[in-house]
């Protein structure tokens, strides 16, 4: 089985291309940059950083072409999107208190005989919940696919045949990060949820994030808002049982046990892991096969070493 | 709490050395809990603090302890607070006071009319963002003229592009009444490249607009709202890719420059969809011609007729104001009025003062919610 590595943020620290090499990869690989969007092209960088063996799939220039020749599957997109969102901000107001509760309760002290039974019910409320918006999400997505048939429509079919001549001279996959949802729509458009299995892949931050079964958005001290971690949507998949959390130094108060416990249970039994600049994560026959640099979220509050965790 | 004076003052006959020690013992004003103390030490008739905190005898005189040539204040500070002041000493055998920097605290606020001294609350501290981010990508700064029959004359504008600008994309446009003073004095080039950095504000132009005679055209000027929506956006919607939607266009300014930028929305209701309004100078007179002089005499009128009429000129306002100023009144009083017009609007008060370091604080809040950026989404 191909290997699945999640890296951290490659702006200051490139662990790509070693962790393409460390792979035995030596052939040409697809990059998707669709979350970069209009800068999607602008990947020199990324081309010079693996030797100019990179070819760019343009999802994001290739969706605009396929919604502009395709006003109605465009308008029947813009549709689903808008519904998603407004379920989005359903899901947001039920969460802030269901949050509220289980950190409340997480964070109260008194007689454990009495509080712990009370602080699990509270915390599957928050699962049952994420759960919940899950499935419904789940069920828009399989509702738009069965009445509009994407794949199956000539302005999508072109761009997914032309894909899939390139990624069969491609050795491996690498996904950016950039705009989460922008990145997973783009996928799975052209159906790379399905044709990316089995190959190898080597995504990074955002990218990294898609490439799960759950796509967790998460910053504890926005400008704005709560900050409760939300989950946005079912990932591709490539891996699971865990959740990635690029740019964690930065975007969550590490330092509070209350709030790094609550994320761990939250999402158990996946792992809950901080993935900062320079952690690696590799995946290979559905398990963890290897891991530095990531930290993993505890239910006691703490950071532990991922691969020790593991082990 | 004992305070640190008074412990010294407790301990009798004082001489050089323990006054030496004192000094050197704490960093002044000596913040202790709700307490700040200050010192000036040398021969002096009197010495008074001279402050900008609304609501307090501006100049508060200062006691010589015992027999030495150290005098003090204690001043009670609201924690959070940040205040501004000058030491004002009529040296000894003189009767002419002069106002100094306090020559014992070394932070200080510089405005277009100088420097002044800083006193932090306990809790205070200057916001990390404010501050130069090595890893925040940097904008750049390009200067146009544009040409104003509103005001009759060439206009200079500095125009902030963000890093990574694109002709390929449009941005929001945001237009900055005292733009080189928001430079100077308030960090924004700074802020910008942090809060876009950070994904906090989307990537956006900015328009610095300076005025050579702001108290006269920042008064609802018919010839300034001229400028902007008839004269310098369409200008930069010539060279620059921008988002034509109101909510991607705003207005930003502090003191008479929230004048400007409500007064100038008022003349062209719609066009400009987000107003930041700072310290805004919104004098009113409920009977006779107000109590701040004539120079305020047009900003009087269209304040009285905004109350009078109040319309939704934008969509979203954002109102800030120091509890240490005189403003407070005028400010306070105008949040349900804006209200009433059906715009959203958020109002927040600082423990501070007019001063261009509070404006700086309250800009991540205020532009975070005027044009909120991709952070829930974006993770590169």
């Amino acid at each position: 089985m191909a290997p699945v590595v999640l890296l951290g943020p490659q702006r200051f620290t490139r662990t790509l291309g070693e962790a393409v090499r460390a792979a035995g990869i030596e052939g040409r690989i697809g990059v998707v940059s669709a979350g970069w969007q209009e800068r999607e092209r602008e990947d020199d960088e990324l081309r010079d950083h693996l030797q100019g063996r990179t070819v760019n799939l343009l999802l994001y220039a290739r969706g605009e072409e396929a919604f502009g020749a395709d006003p109605e599957l465009f308008a029947a997109h813009r549709e689903r999107q808008d519904l998603l969102r407004r379920l989005q901000e359903l899901y947001r107001q039920r969460l802030a208190f269901a949050k509220e509760a289980a950190r409340a309760l997480l964070g109260k002290g008194g007689d454990p005989a009495l509080l712990e039974p009370e602080r699990r019910h509270a915390l599957e409320s928050l699962r049952d919940l994420d759960e919940h918006h899950r499935r419904r999400l789940r069920q828009i997505r399989r509702d738009f696919d069965e009445r509009w048939q994407p794949l199956s429509r000539p302005a999508v079919a072109r761009h997914v045949e032309a894909l899939g001549r390139t990624l069969g001279s491609c050795e491996a996959v690498g996904i950016a990060g950039g705009h989460v949802a922008v990145l997973l729509n783009r996928l799975r458009l052209f159906g790379l949820d399905r044709t990316l299995r089995g190959m190898p892949i080597f995504a990074w931050s955002g990218g990294a994030m898609v490439a799960t079964d759950r796509l967790v958005l998460f910053h504890d001290s926005p400008p704005q808002g709560a900050g409760n971690a939300e989950v946005l949507e079912e990932g591709l998949g490539l891996c699971q049982g865990i959740v990635p959390l690029p740019h964690a130094r930065r975007r969550l108060h590490l330092a509070d046990p209350l709030r790094v416990a609550l994320l761990a249970r939250r999402f158990a039994p996946a792992a809950v892991v901080a993935l900062d600049d320079g952690g690696r994560i590799t995946w290979e026959n559905f398990a963890l096969r290897d891991a530095r640099g990531a930290r993993q979220l505890t239910a006691e509050g703490a950071l532990v070493d991922l691969a020790e965790e593991r082990a | 709490m004992t305070l640190a004076i008074r412990e010294l003052e407790r301990r009798g006959a004082l001489g050089r050395e323990d006054v030496d020690a004192f000094l050197a013992a704490h960093a002044f004003p000596l913040v202790e809990g709700s307490s700040a103390t200050f010192v000036w030490r040398g021969e002096a008739e009197s010495v008074h603090l001279q402050h900008w905190v609304f609501g307090l005898p501006s100049a508060q005189p200062f006691t010589r302890l015992g027999e030495t040539d150290l005098w003090y204040f204690i001043q009670e500070l609201p924690p959070r607070s940040r205040v501004e002041y000058k030491l004002e000493i009529v040296p000894r055998g003189e009767t002419r006071s002069r106002l100094v920097l306090d020559p014992l605290n070394p932070h200080l606020a510089n405005d277009p009319f100088g420097a002044n001294s800083v006193c932090h609350g306990a809790t205070y501290q200057r916001p990390e963002w404010t501050l130069p981010d090595d890893e925040a990508r940097r904008g750049a700064l390009e200067t146009l003229e544009v040409a104003s029959e509103g005001l009759g004359r060439t206009v200079p504008v500095d125009v902030y592009l963000p890093a990574r600008f694109r002709t390929r994309r449009r941005y929001p446009l945001l237009v900055a009444h005292d733009g080189g003073d928001y430079l100077r004095y308030s960090s924004l080039r700074t802020v910008l490249d942090n809060l876009i950095h950070r994904l906090e504000i989307p990537p956006m132009v900015v328009a610095l607009t300076t005025s050579s005679d702001r108290l006269v055209e920042y008064a609802d000027h018919p010839g300034h709202a001229r400028f902007l929506a008839e004269e310098l956006l369409p200008a930069l919607e010539a060279r620059y890719p921008l988002r034509r939607e109101p909510a991607q266009r705003g207005l930003m300014g502090a003191s008479f420059g929230g004048v400007a930028s409500l007064a100038a929305a008022s003349r062209y209701p719609g066009r400009f969809g987000r107003l930041l309004l700072q310290s805004g100078s919104f004098a009113f007179a409920d009977i006779g011609a107000g109590r701040r002089g004539p120079v305020f005499d047009p900003v009087v009128r269209f304040v009285n007729r905004f109350r009078e009429e109040p319309q939704r000129v934008a969509e979203r306002v954002f109102v800030s104001c120091g509890i240490y100023e005189s403003l407070i009144y005028e400010n306070r009083s105008m949040v349900p009025i804006l209200q009433r017009t059906g715009m959203e609007v958020r109002y927040v008060e600082a423990w501070d003062g007019h001063n261009w370091e509070n404006w700086r604080d309250r800009l991540r809040e205020g532009l975070s919610w005027l044009f909120p950026g991709p952070l829930w989404m974006v993770y590169e």
